[in-house]
Parts: C-alpha cells; sequence; structure tokens
C-alpha cells in the first residue's frame, strides 16, 4: 500500500507542478489588479472579468456593454468547429484507407502522416503563407493557367487560418481514428450488407456508432488546441482577424494587462472543460 | 425445368486466390444442386473451402470461374444486400453497440418497414430462439450459447429463402452443442427454410443432415445422405473423414481381394489392380483365433486395449496396417474381451467391406 503511494508519487508532483499550479495561478491572476509594466498587484480585483463585457468610460467611469471579445470567443469557437469538421471528413477517409493497408504499408503511411512533426509548427505556417500568398505558387499556377485573372485572396483572411488549423491538426484526427478503426471488426460490415444495409446505411448504423470514441477523441484533440491556437491566425491571418489566442498573448505582451490575460484564459479553460464534461456525460449516459 | 425445385444451384463454380505461380485453387469445378427446404450440409477438413463457397453464395465474394443461382435466378454481379440469403457467422459478428432486440430487428429497420412490424417480429423471432426477457442486453452481457441464438434470430427475421450457417456450434461447449444440434434441425422443419450449414464435425453432419456434401481441397467428394455417405463412401478421403474407417491395401486376385495378413475377401475387380478396403471399426466381430471359419481374417495379435466407457476398443498388429475393432458394451458382444498379446481373428458383417479403387 505503502509503495502504491510511492509509485504514484513522480505523477501526481508532475501533474501538480505542470498543470494544477498555473491553473491556479492563472485563475489567481485574473482577480488581481495589474501592475503598470505586466505583472500584478496583490490587490484584489473583478475588473478584468468586467472587462470581458463592459467598456469603462475613461472620464465618469460608467459601464457600456461591449461585444468586441465575447465577438472573437464566438470566433475562435466557430472557427475551431469548423476546422474539426473538415478534419473529420478529411481524416475518417483518411485514417480508413491506411487502417486497411497490408501491414507494411500500413507503418508506411503512418509515418508520412507524422512527417510534418518532424518540423516546426512555426516553419509549417510560414511555408503555407508562402504558398498561399498573392504572389506565390498557387495563385502564380493559376494565373498562367488562365484560370484566374488576378491573384486569388488566399492569404490573411478566415480561410487561410481555416486551412492552417486544419493542416496542423489533422494527424490529431487520423491516429485516433485509425486506432479506432484497426480495431474495428470487419465481419460487422459484411454482417450489415448480409442484413440488406445499402453502403451509408451501414456507414451510418455501424460503422460510426463503433468508431464513436474515437471521432469523439479525434475531435476533441482537434478543437481544444483550436480554439486557444495562435500561430495560425497570427501569420495567416496576418493579426487582422483576432482568434482567442492572439488575444490572450496581446495581453501578456503589448498591452501588459496580466489579470485581463489571466481572466481570458481562465474563460477559455472553463469553455474547453464545460465541453469536456458535456461530451463525456453524453458518452456515459449512451453507454448505460 | 428441374430448376425450379433447386434453392441454390452452382454450376461449375471456382475461387481462385492470387495469379500466377502463387495461384491457390480455394475451389474448384463445384457442382451443386441445393433442394429447396432441405437441410444441406457442407462437411469437410479445416481450409477445403467451405467458407469460400458459403461467400460465394452470400455475395461477400465472387467466383473466379461459374455460375451461382438463386431460386432459378443468375446472382452473378447481385451484391449482398439484394440477395434472399442471410447468414449466421462462425463468431456471430452481432453490432456490439445495440441491444439483442436491436440487433435482430436491424435487417428489417434496414429495409425500412414499419415500426409496428418490425416489433412484432423481433418478439417472435425472440420467442421461437427462446431469449425472453433478454431484448435490452447488450451482446457483451450474454453468454456464448444466447449470442448464438441472437445470431440464428437476426438471420432469420427478414425471412430469408436460405439460411447459411458458417460453423455456427464450434465455438460452443459440447453439452450445448448437443442442445443446439436439435434445435437447429426442429427450426429448420418447422420453418422450412433452407439451410446451408458448414462443420468440419462429421457428428453433428451426419445427426443433422438431409443431404451431406463431403468436401477436400476445393473439390465436391461425395455428395449424398448420411446412410450413403457412412455406408458407401466414394473414396479413400470420405472413408476415412467420415467415422475414421481402417484402410487396408490390397490387390485383387483370382477369388478376390487379398491383403497381407489377412488374407482372401471376396470382391469383384480387375485382377492385379491395386485397391483399399475400407472397414468401419464397428462393423467387425473379434473372436479367438482358434475357432477360425472361412471368411474370417487373421490372425492377428492384440495390440493395446482401449477403453472408453461406452465402447471397448482393440489395435490389432498383424496386418500391412494396424486394425482399429470397436465393441460396444453391454449386450451379447459386451461379454467378450481380449488383453494385449492375445491372437485373435475378425469376422466382418455381411458388406461390411467396401472396395475402394486405389
Ligand atoms: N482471402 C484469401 N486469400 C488467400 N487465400 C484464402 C483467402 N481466403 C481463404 N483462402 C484459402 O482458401 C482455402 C479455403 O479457405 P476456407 O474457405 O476459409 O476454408 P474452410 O472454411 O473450409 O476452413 C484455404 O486454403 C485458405 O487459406
Ligand atoms: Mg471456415
Amino acid at each position: 500500500m505503502k509503495l502504491h503511494r510511492l509509485l504514484l508519487a513522480p505523477s501526481l508532483g508532475t501533474i501538480l507542478i505542470f498543470m494544477a499550479l498555473p491553473i491556479a495561478l492563472t485563475t489567481l491572476y485574473s482577480i488581481l489588479s495589474p501592475a503598470q509594466y505586466g505583472g500584478v498587484i496583490w490587490q484584489p480585483s473583478g475588473e478584468a472579468y468586467v472587462r470581458l463585457l463592459f467598456e469603462r468610460d475613461i472620464f465618469d467611469d460608467t459601464l457600456s456593454f461591449n461585444a468586441d471579445y465575447l465577438q472573437i470567443l464566438g470566433r475562435s469557437v466557430v472557427q475551431a468547429g469548423i476546422a474539426t469538421i473538415l478534419c473529420l471528413m478529411i481524416g475518417l477517409p483518411t485514417a480508413w484507407f491506411i487502417a486497411t493497408r497490408p501491414p507494411a504499408q500500413k507503418s508506411l503511411c503512418l509515418m508520412l502522416v507524422t512527417v510534418p512533426y518532424w518540423v516546426n509548427l512555426l516553419v509549417r505556417t510560414i511555408a503555407l503563407l508562402l504558398m498561399l500568398r498573392d504572389e506565390g505558387p498557387i495563385n502564380g499556377a493559376l494565373q498562367s493557367m488562365g484560370l484566374a485573372d488576378g491573384p486569388l485572396p488566399l492569404a490573411y483572411n478566415n480561410f487561410a487560418i481555416g486551412l492552417g488549423l486544419v493542416s496542423s491538426f489533422l494527424p490529431f484526427m487520423i491516429l485516433p481514428l485509425y486506432a479506432a478503426i484497426e480495431r474495428f471488426d470487419f465481419s460487422l460490415l459484411e454482417a450489415a450488407y448480409d442484413l440488406h444495409a445499402s453502403r451509408w446505411q451501414a456507414v451510418r448504423s455501424v460503422i460510426l456508432p463503433i468508431l464513436r470514441p474515437g471521432l469523439i477523441a479525434g475531435g476533441l484533440l482537434v478543437f481544444i488546441p483550436g480554439i486557444g491556437s495562435y500561430l495560425a491566425p497570427d501569420i495567416l491571418g496576418g493579426g487582422k482577424t483576432l482568434m482567442l489566442g492572439n488575444l490572450i498573448g496581446m495581453q501578456f505582451q503589448g498591452s501588459r494587462n496580466w489579470p485581463f490575460g489571466a481572466a481570458l484564459s481562465t474563460v477559455l479553460m472553463s469553455v474547453t472543460l464545460i465541453a469536456l464534461i458535456l461530451v463525456a456525460r453524453r458518452a456515459a449516459r449512451e453507454e448505460a | 425445368m428441374q430448376d425450379h425445385g433447386d434453392a441454390c444451384r452452382l454450376t461449375g463454380l471456382g475461387r481462385t486466390y492470387g495469379r500466377g505461380t502463387s495461384a491457390h485453387h480455394a475451389l474448384g469445378g463445384i457442382d451443386l444442386a441445393i433442394r429447396a427446404n432441405e437441410f444441406f450440409t457442407l462437411l469437410g477438413p479445416s481450409g477445403c473451402g467451405k467458407t469460400t463457397l458459403l461467400r460465394l453464395i452470400a455475395g461477400f465474394d465472387q467466383p473466379t470461374v461459374g455460375e451461382i443461382a438463386i431460386f432459378g435466378r443468375n446472382v452473378a454481379g447481385m451484391p449482398p444486400e439484394d440477395r434472399p440469403v442471410n447468414t449466421v457467422f462462425q463468431h456471430y459478428a452481432l453490432f456490439p453497440h445495440l441491444t439483442v432486440a436491436e440487433n435482430v430487428g436491424f435487417a428489417l429497420r434496414m429495409l425500412g418497414r414499419p415500426r409496428a412490424e418490425i416489433a412484432a417480429t423481433v418478439a417472435r423471432m425472440v420467442e421461437l430462439v427462446g431469449l425472453e426477457g433478454m431484448e435490452q442486453r447488450r451482446p457483451d452481457q450474454l453468454s456464448g450459447g444466447q449470442k448464438q441464438r441472437v445470431a440464428l434470430a437476426r438471420a432469420l427475421a427478414p425471412g430469408p429463402k436460405i439460411l447459411l450457417l458458417d460453423e455456427p456450434l464450434s465455438a460452443l461447449d459440447a453439452k450445448l452443442r448437443q442442445r443446439m444440434r436439435s434445435e437447429l434441425k426442429a427450426l429448420q422443419r418447422e420453418t422450412g427454410i433452407t439451410f446451408v450449414f458448414v462443420t468440419h464435425d462429421q457428428d453433428e453432419a451426419l445427426a443433422m443432415s438431409d443431404r451431406i456434401a463431403v468436401m477436400q481441397g476445393g473439390r465436391v467428394q461425395q455428395l449424398g445422405r448420411p446412410e450413403e455417405i457412412y455406408e458407401a463412401p466414394a473414396n479413400r478421403f470420405v472413408a476415412d473423414f467420415i467415422g475414421g474407417a481402417n484402410l487396408i491395401p490390397a490387390r485383387m486376385g483370382p477369388e478376390g481381394a487379398m491383403a497381407e495378413g489377412l488374407g482372401t475377401i471376396p470382391a469383384t475387380g480387375t485382377s492385379g489392380a491395386e485397391v483399399t478396403l475400407a472397414i468401419r471399426p464397428e462393423r467387425l466381430a473379434i473372436l479367438p483365433a482358434g475357432g477360425h471359419q472361412p471368411g474370417d481374417l487373421g490372425p492377428l495379435v492384440v495390440a493395446e486395449r482401449i477403453y472408453m466407457g461406452n465402447e471397448l476398443s482393440f489395435r490389432l498388429e498383424g496386418a500391412a496396417v494396424p486394425l482399429h475393432v470397436t465393441l460396444p458394451r453391454g449386450g451379447l458382444r459386451g461379454a467378450l474381451d481380449f488383453a494385449p498379446g492375445d491372437r485373435v481373428a475378425l469376422r466382418p458383417e455381411t458388406g461390411a467391406i467396401r472396395v475402394l479403387a486405389s
């Protein structure tokens, strides 16, 4: 019994130092007052949370409703949601293809999926920007083939951000789905056809429900980092369209308002946590 | 035309895996007519092509050559979901995310039948296989025998004209297997559905079937009623595989087949031809070597006495191959017993010896 606890100590310690402590600190900072050049003053204040929804008039201190930050949160959720759905639509057939290859080809395909990860995300994101630019190879090719008169606006917009999110998080969708399909018993598919299911019916009534845990895992692994992503909007969006990650980054760098940044982080964590709990609850209910 | 009495007609059917030098003929030259309403069994050792044949009939796989007609209709290119055929899979393949009732109603849901009809059919099927009260369970909450019944009810629910069963009893323990045999047979008689039953177990095949096709190496070795298969095996393989006959090499002489250490056995055939004599172990009487009569075989020496409860079995040496003789316990012959080293003779029942070419 004692040995048991001792063996748990390293992992518990790691969780405490690298997860619980930063979360506690962030939450704590969010209810303190900002110092002038970054950092915090140890003086409790709810100002950071008030700022999320209201603007304080600099002359008479009156509060007026301000939806800017809510909009950024909403945009982040929508962007991450779209990226998740796209990853799902691309990832499911890809994972299916890989899982149904002969063993030797399987490992090769899996390696190919992970190859982009040998290159730093920043480098990959900039490379994608270079591709999408007005002077980039894609626009160049489209124009030389006469498919476009002028450069198409591929970079510095929501399209570019979405593309960036999909390309950076796609493997997180493919890998759990691959694992789920790998375990899938293909005689169930034959059974479905035998029992008069059409292709689509077999997908809907047998494949998707059985792959659900993999779909949920992949979805969370894309959605959660997607909603707080920093690099894709910063570089591919040209800093024009903010997502939550950029807004938080700005508070700790340019604006030097640590409590507000901490409050935004806390809100982001809460939203994520609530989403997680809802998913887990639904899964548990369907199990029962 | 004879065709319309046949549930399933296979003509020149073959399936080859791979090509060129690595080609493997899993099935070849299969010609079979499975009659409507019969309990038809494909019997053969593992790897002889039974599953391959079922998959061709179900439509999961396409023949390399030949034709399949189901109730007179050529089904080439017809996908499995359109064939009036359902399958009980070897490992059941129950949908793990659905309850018993949902599994049984699956096919009807896919066919878009009205809810009330589905509910009624599911209730009827669940009752038919004796699973009342289990409707809301999931497959992982069922025993092997219960899963087997769900698989059966699920395949019967859409009302197939032909039911394919791939070794459905092989995963069950001996006692349950025995009971399921009778139940399956009764079910087949009640429903009148044509059963194509696959097994490697000869007892199962003999006990349940109207007709049996014995398969080996992708070919049908013999087709017939259980009695015909057992009493009159067509070749060495069938004689050995069904019931384990003594297979004795012999050469045809002027008065019959001459077998080393056994003497001459009355039989007709081309003089000088090499033949195999097939004799069932239970169709030989064993007697002390002294009272040798004409027609008796031997003398032989008891090499081993094997007690098996309801039977007593002896291994005899002295012929070209060791011979096995089985005596039932009890009754008149039950009193007889021999010990290793005893000299004995064998007296075959009339018609017990079959002469097989080569
Ligand atoms: N998909 C396949 N590819 C190559 N060979 C196969 C395939 N399926 C079956 N076989 C071969 O065909 C033969 C018959 O197999 P099968 O029909 O499964 O036998 P059974 O069901 O009688 O045990 C076996 O030798 C098997 O190895
Ligand atoms: Mg098989």
